[in-house]
């Protein structure tokens, strides 16, 4: 049906990202998850122009993009049009923060309270990166990026992230879950789960960006996996509005995450600011508290 | 059969048997009555349709193109601030070439606030790609649903279409109507035939990004299905024509335009004042006439000038304003008749529901034969 | 080619765009050490790596970008990146 040739993937090489480019990866593992039966809808962003210059698209499955801010809207249409058609095909968005954090959260709140059958995925690298690293809603505390300027009286981010998950839990969401791409098959199965719950569903995964954060490209992984490890990043599930399984780690200190990236390069030049550094060890620090992701002695590992 | 009902009930009731499978609306900003008497016809299983409840706007129009990329008739309403608000997806819409159908019932753009009606709303997204139809009365509003949807559709075009009537003077009046049956509307309006749609059997990518080595050429073919759209419409409204025996091919429609001197040139619901004012000046001896201008995307520009040879003098009756310009259709109609030594004057009136009445359509008449035009008329200058 | 109305298109066009031009270091898998694991495949942004009929995994250096990811997560250390001759 896709006319691809035998052993490629749905989402196929040939597209522009950055190499190593985090998102690009999680567009790969979205398509593997989901399969051909699938209708996705991508807003404007990075993923949307590297994959799709006219006529080079590397969407094996039907794809529509609209604008910047409607992905939830447009995914409402669709999937109204197909419960009156009577198909089976599954709905998904794919938006980065900038368009889910920010300029399309209201079409989103209200394809969440209509209860629309989608499922809406935020590849998250932090910040707007197709336009040139601007701070978005999800950009941690401290970062610097070309909007929030670290200086000599501002360190960067002022904000924490917002709490999307939890935002959409509270419209009623079943299934909300974050993901990071540091563990593929974890990402495919939450897929999965998501399109096979009725209702809106919401995966907010995690996608570090090389270009964007200041790392070398072959450690896109490793940087996912540190997020993880130090306690910045949690993978959890909510189901109906609980969190119900959140990945344990041995946590290590945010400085072995910070100090790979040249977005908080500040903190540790010229000075070492030991102050910021600590506000961020707390941020860890509570999402641990939060989730109980520690693993103590004689725990098993999940 | 004719029956005595408020326009935007009327629009519902037309709209209702061209079967959209989804509808997308908002309620405010300001709105009609026509979503909401939709909205009750699905509640009562009349209309098999999905009634998406947006929490705005820009997500009713949102909502509209995916459902028609997915293989649905769809239908909206808007208006004013609210269509202010679909700005960006308008032009989406059209880019992406859906044969939406969407009914403005006009009316004017704040500041200031103003829920009155003028046509600034629809007049303004007149760069958008959409096709724009103007109803004089409700029965042609009714009508030119029917005629909307088979033009857009039509794989020639595949252009959305506002279907325009007058906020208030035509949307919460009663005037008899004649609502064609299902069976009728079935007859002349085929079921929705996608050119191509979203579907996992057939994937294909929509609305991918263009470089420069490709939207140029992309705008230059939405250009060309407009100008297609106005053959199509005059083979469909012949075609509307023969079933119903009410005529709306012509883009444009005189009014004793025969040997006319001077000839005013509005569009909506003034048309009917207008005509009686036409009828008062004939029967002093004046020889006035009436050009309509029904559809105003595609601009009908040869078909004004064919039916105004022969006028000396033209008054254009612009219920917008390009501020810092001047009217909208004046605008054009100048460039329409550009060389051909007719003088046309523009006048902005009746903007944000002031009234406008024979003896004001007399006087404009008279400003024009004098010469005296490009203006605004009837200012309550005692408040300047 | 005509325009497809709508700025749409059918899968597969992007495959057209050879991305391995992009790439300064290339891979080099070391069939000897590979444990055969896939995690290289199954990281790999550009979905590039392949398994061979003979059971080891290669990178397809027509969209290979030389980014390094499957040299990082190899357990067994049987990717290097070196500098490509051009």
């Amino acid at each position: 049906m896709t006319g691809l040739p035998e052993g490629c993937d749905l989402f196929t090489p040939g597209h522009r990202a950055c190499g190593g480019c985090g998102p690009a990866l999680a567009a790969r593992l979205l398509l593997k998850a989901t399969g051909e039966n699938v209708i996705v809808v991508n807003s404007t962003g990075c993923m949307e122009v590297f994959s799709t210059p006219y006529p080079e698209t590397a969407w094996g499955v039907p794809w529509i993009h609209s604008l910047f801010e409607n992905a939830a809207a447009v995914a409402s249409g669709i999937e109204a049009a197909l419960k009156k058609q009577g198909r089976s095909e599954k709905v998904v968005c794919i938006c980065g923060d900038g368009a889910t954090f920010d300029i399309g959260m209201l079409c989103i709140s209200g394809a969440f309270e209509r209860g629309h059958d989608i499922t809406y995925i935020c590849y998250d690298n932090e910040a707007y990166m197709n336009t040139g690293i601007q701070r978005s809603g999800a950009t941690p505390y401290a970062a610097s990026t070309t909007t929030s300027p670290a200086g000599a009286c501002s360190p960067g981010n002022v904000r924490q992230k917002k709490d999307m998950p939890g935002i959409l839990a509270a419209h009623g969401a079943p299934y909300v879950a974050t993901a990071s791409i540091a563990y593929p098959a974890d990402f495919e199965k939450k897929v999965r789960r998501a399109i096979n719950t009725p209702g809106p569903c919401y995966i907010q995964v995690h996608t570090p960006c090389c270009t964007g954060w200041g790392f070398e490209s072959g450690e896109t992984i490793n940087m996912a996996k540190l997020a993880i490890e130090t306690g910045l990043w949690v993978n959890y599930e909510m189901v109906n509005g609980v969190v119900e399984k959140a990945k344990k780690v041995k946590r290590k200190p945010v400085e072995e995450y910070l100090s790979r990236q040249k977005r908080f390069q500040h903190l540790f030049k010229p000075s070492h600011r030991d102050d910021l550094i600590a506000e961020i060890q707390k941020i860890a620090d509570a999402n641990a508290e939060r989730f109980g992701i520690d693993i103590r002695s004689k725990e098993p590992i999940e | 059969m004719l029956e005595i009902m408020e326009g935007s009930h009327a629009v519902a009731e037309i709209v209702k048997r061209c079967r959209p499978q989804v509808i997308a609306a908002y309620p405010i900003t300001p709105q009609t009555h026509i979503v909401e008497a939709l909205a009750q016809m699905v509640a009562d299983c009349e209309l098999d349709a999905d009634y998406i409840t947006v929490e705005s706007e820009f997500s009713a129009l949102s909502a509209c193109l995916g459902a028609s990329a997915a293989g649905s008739r769809v239908y909206s309403a808007t208006t004013s601030q609210g269509l202010a608000l679909m700005f960006e997806v308008c032009f989406n819409v059209a880019g992406l070439r859906q044969p939406v159908v969407m009914t403005i019932a006009n009316r004017s753009l704040g500041a200031p606030l103003s829920i009155w009606n003028d046509q600034q709303d629809s007049i303004s997204l007149r760069d958008s790609g959409w096709l724009q139809l103007y109803a004089e009365d409700n029965q042609e509003a009714v009508d030119l649903h029917m005629i909307a949807y088979r033009v857009c559709e039509d794989h020639d075009v595949l252009l959305p279409a506002f279907v325009c009537f007058d906020g208030y003077v035509l949307t919460h009046t009663y005037e008899p109507v004649s609502i064609p049956t299902q069976e009728e509307v079935d007859a002349y309006l085929p079921a929705f035939n996608p050119y191509q749609r979203l579907d996992a059997n057939n994937p294909l990518s929509f609305g991918m990004y263009a470089t420069p080595d490709y939207y140029m050429e992309f705008r230059y073919e939405i250009d060309q299905a407009q100008h297609r759209a106005k053959e199509v419409f005059a083979k469909a409204g012949r075609e509307f024509a023969e079933q119903f025996e009410r005529d709306y091919s012509a883009p444009v429609e005189g009014y004793r335009l025969e040997d006319a001197d001077t000839a005013i040139l509005a569009m909506g619901s003034i048309c009917g004042t207008v005509k009686d004012a036409i009828d008062e000046m004939r029967d002093a001896g004046k020889k006035v006439g009436l050009l309509k201008i029904r559809m105003f995307r595609p601009f009908p520009a040869d078909e004004i000038a064919d039916a105004l040879k022969g006028v000396s003098t033209v008054a254009v009756l612009d219920r917008n304003i390009s501020l810092g310009s001047g009217g909208a259709v004046g605008t054009e109609v100048k460039a329409a008749l550009s060389g051909s030594g007719t003088a046309v004057y523009d006048y902005i009136v009746a903007l944000g529901g002031r009234d406008i009445r024979k003896k004001d359509i007399a006087g404009i008449v008279d400003l024009a034969e004098e010469g005296r035009g490009d203006m605004f008329y009837g200012l309550r200058t005692e408040v300047l | 080619m005509a325009l497809r109305v709508g700025c749409a298109a059918p899968p597969g066009k992007a495959l057209e765009n050879k991305t391995g031009t992009w790439r300064v270091f290339k891979p080099v898998f070391d069939p000897e050490t590979c444990n055969r694991c896939g995690i290289c495949a199954q990281f790999c942004p550009e979905g590039c790596i392949r398994e061979t009929d003979e059971g080891i995994f290669e990178p397809d250096l027509d969209y290979c970008k030389g980014c390094g990811i499957c040299e990082e997560v190899c357990p067994k250390e049987s990717i290097r990146m070196e500098k490509e001759e051009k």
